[in-house]
């Protein structure tokens, strides 16, 4: 068992500096030109910049006290994203004591994690959930709309807390020849990745883009951004490879091509989720950014991939 | 003692009210510019939940917390010594009475007597939480107190939400993101009838900024 905090590695502490001198040259450069032309677009980005600062101030905090902290702290992100799905949907008064069920998987799955309980870790929501909502659903005689409720609660609980919880799962998972201080850089790796990425592909897509990907879902995405940010990721998965996991380069490029592809299916699977729906953004948690679900549907998809990679390597 | 009372009601609204409806419950909020800075005013809102309330006053700052007094029903919140004293003392409501023929006075006369001390009511004119996310008619009594105090600022506040988080008559607490809009404020219109209807067109249109988006692709949209 990990401990609760664990001194963190050196390569830890400097990106973990790396990221906040970023942070305050884009405050710098945001701030300037905001007072030079302000605006509603520049207000927009002193917004999202803050917000950038609050992610960050908790994440790296998390990534830096190492251990089990970053559980705890996942499991919140779990929390406000699994309410923020349910709250989009047009849920029943009868559905919710089966969506309060649901809500209970959330400290379940997380004590498997704090416990690192990969057994039942990698089946509770899966098997178990699966089957324990139904029956919820069926002790309340409600038949109408059944499978609908049921599948709409498992897809929530999938996406917001089994595929999220893998980025949790990190901070507890032993890597052989790794120090145990050196979970949180492996976090920060794929966190770190998966951020860099939907900021790559979005560059690359804006000035190189042209042919659209799939405009029926997501008209800003390219085939341009997609390989630009596919690209990119896997050569900066070489470069932080060293300094914050014990993968090889020739083992982090192809992770970071599959962060970067995968970090994209999950950028369009929520956009398709918020055209179903109809809205434009999952919630307004966070200002300048939309939801909590908005922020993280890239990691959703990216976490499960890359402790499957980590674990076929090295555990 | 009532010193006492003041310093843990201000500590509970810090330290439990405020995260409570921050992270646990959470609210998409729209209008924030129009919330009254301070009073004396009318802050008028639908009904839904228990809740309701709690959302309200969490909107203000515990700077503001004095000045701020729900309205409710005597009969309901005083009920018994330990209710009696968490409505008075925790959450300051001014109780009135639903019951018309029991009281000598005015029913709404200490409702007068708080905004001539220049506080902020919170009202609901529904009378009654009633069924879950359905708005029922509004009684006249906000015309009542907004003729009686014609210089007095009414502002609509609509609420979404709640009423499935925590509906009445139910006691498990299933948590959702509650949606709440607030209103352009206005004052007496010169008739009972004119100010009622004023302030049921006011609330349709808040109802529409804040109603979700249809669902057609969904059976469970009925």
């Amino acid at each position: 068992m990990s401990p609760l905090f664990t001194s963190a590695h050196e390569g830890t502490l400097a990106v973990s500096a790396g990221i906040g001198l970023l942070l305050l040259a884009a405050s710098g450069w945001v701030s300037v030109l905001h007072r030079r032309k302000p605006g509603p677009g520049t207000r927009e980005l002193v917004l999202r910049l803050r917000a950038w600062w609050v992610i960050c101030a908790l994440f790296l905090g998390a990534v830096l006290a190492g251990g089990r902290v970053g559980v705890l702290l996942f499991a919140f992100i779990s929390y406000l994203a699994f309410k923020e799905y349910v709250s989009l949907i047009p849920f029943r008064r009868v559905d919710r004591r089966a969506l309060f069920w649901a809500y209970l998987a959330i400290p379940v799955q997380y004590a498997f994690i704090w416990t690192g309980w990969y057994g039942m870790f990698t089946i509770f929501i899966p098997v178990y959930m699966f089957l324990i909502v139904p029956m919820r659903m069926v002790s309340l005689q409600e038949t109408k709309g059944f499978l609908a409720t049921v599948g709409m609660i498992h897809w929530g609980l999938m996406i917001t807390v089994f595929c999220l919880g893998h980025a949790a799962w990190l901070f507890v998972q032993p890597l052989s020849g790794f120090p145990v201080a050196g979970a949180g850089g492996v976090v920060l790796f794929l966190v770190g990745l998966t951020e860099a990425n939907d900021i790559a592909q979005f560059l690359w897509g804006k000035s190189l883009g042209r042919r659209k990907l799939l405009p029926g879902v997501s008209p800003g995405k390219t085939w341009a951004g997609l390989c630009g940010g596919v690209l990119t990721t896997a050569v900066l998965a070489g470069l932080l490879a060293p300094l914050l996991t014990p993968l090889p380069v020739r083992v982090a490029v192809p992770i970071g091509a599959g962060i970067g592809l995968f970090g994209f299916m999950g950028d369009v699977t929520l956009s398709a989720l918020k055209r179903d729906l109809g809205v434009k953004d999952c919630g307004g948690i966070l200002p300048g950014h939309g939801g909590i679900l908005d922020r993280i549907d890239s990691l959703m998809f990216t976490a499960p991939l890359f402790l499957h990679f980590l674990r076929f390597y090295y555990a | 003692m009532k010193a006492l009372g003041q310093i843990l009601r201000s500590l509970l609204f810090l330290a439990v009210a405020k995260p409570f409806v921050a992270l646990v419950l959470g609210v998409d909020l729209r209008g924030r510019e129009r919330l009254p800075k301070k009073g004396p005013a009318l802050l008028v809102a639908n009904h839904n939940s228990h809740l309701d309330t709690l959302v309200l006053m969490t909107l203000f700052s515990v700077r503001q917390l004095p000045g701020l007094r729900p309205v409710a029903a005597g009969d309901y919140f005083l009920r018994n010594r330990l209710l009696r004293w968490f409505s008075l003392r925790l959450v300051g409501v001014i109780p009135i009475t639903r019951n018309h023929a029991v009281s000598g006075g005015h029913p709404l006369t200490p409702c007068l007597e708080a905004l001539d001390r220049g506080e902020m009511l919170i009202l609901f004119p529904e009378g009654s939480r009633g069924e879950p996310e359905a708005r029922a008619p509004f009684k006249r009594g906000v015309a009542h107190l907004a003729k009686s105090r014609q210089e007095v600022r009414v502002v609509p506040v609509c609420l979404g939400g709640t009423g499935l988080a925590l509906p009445r008559g139910e006691a498990l607490f299933v948590p959702r993101v509650c949606r709440l809009v607030i209103g352009e404020a206005f004052t007496w219109t010169g008739d009972t009838t004119g100010f009622m209807s004023e302030l049921e067109d006011r609330f349709a249109a808040l109802e529409a900024e804040i109603a979700p988006p249809p669902f057609p692709s969904h059976p469970n949209m009925t």
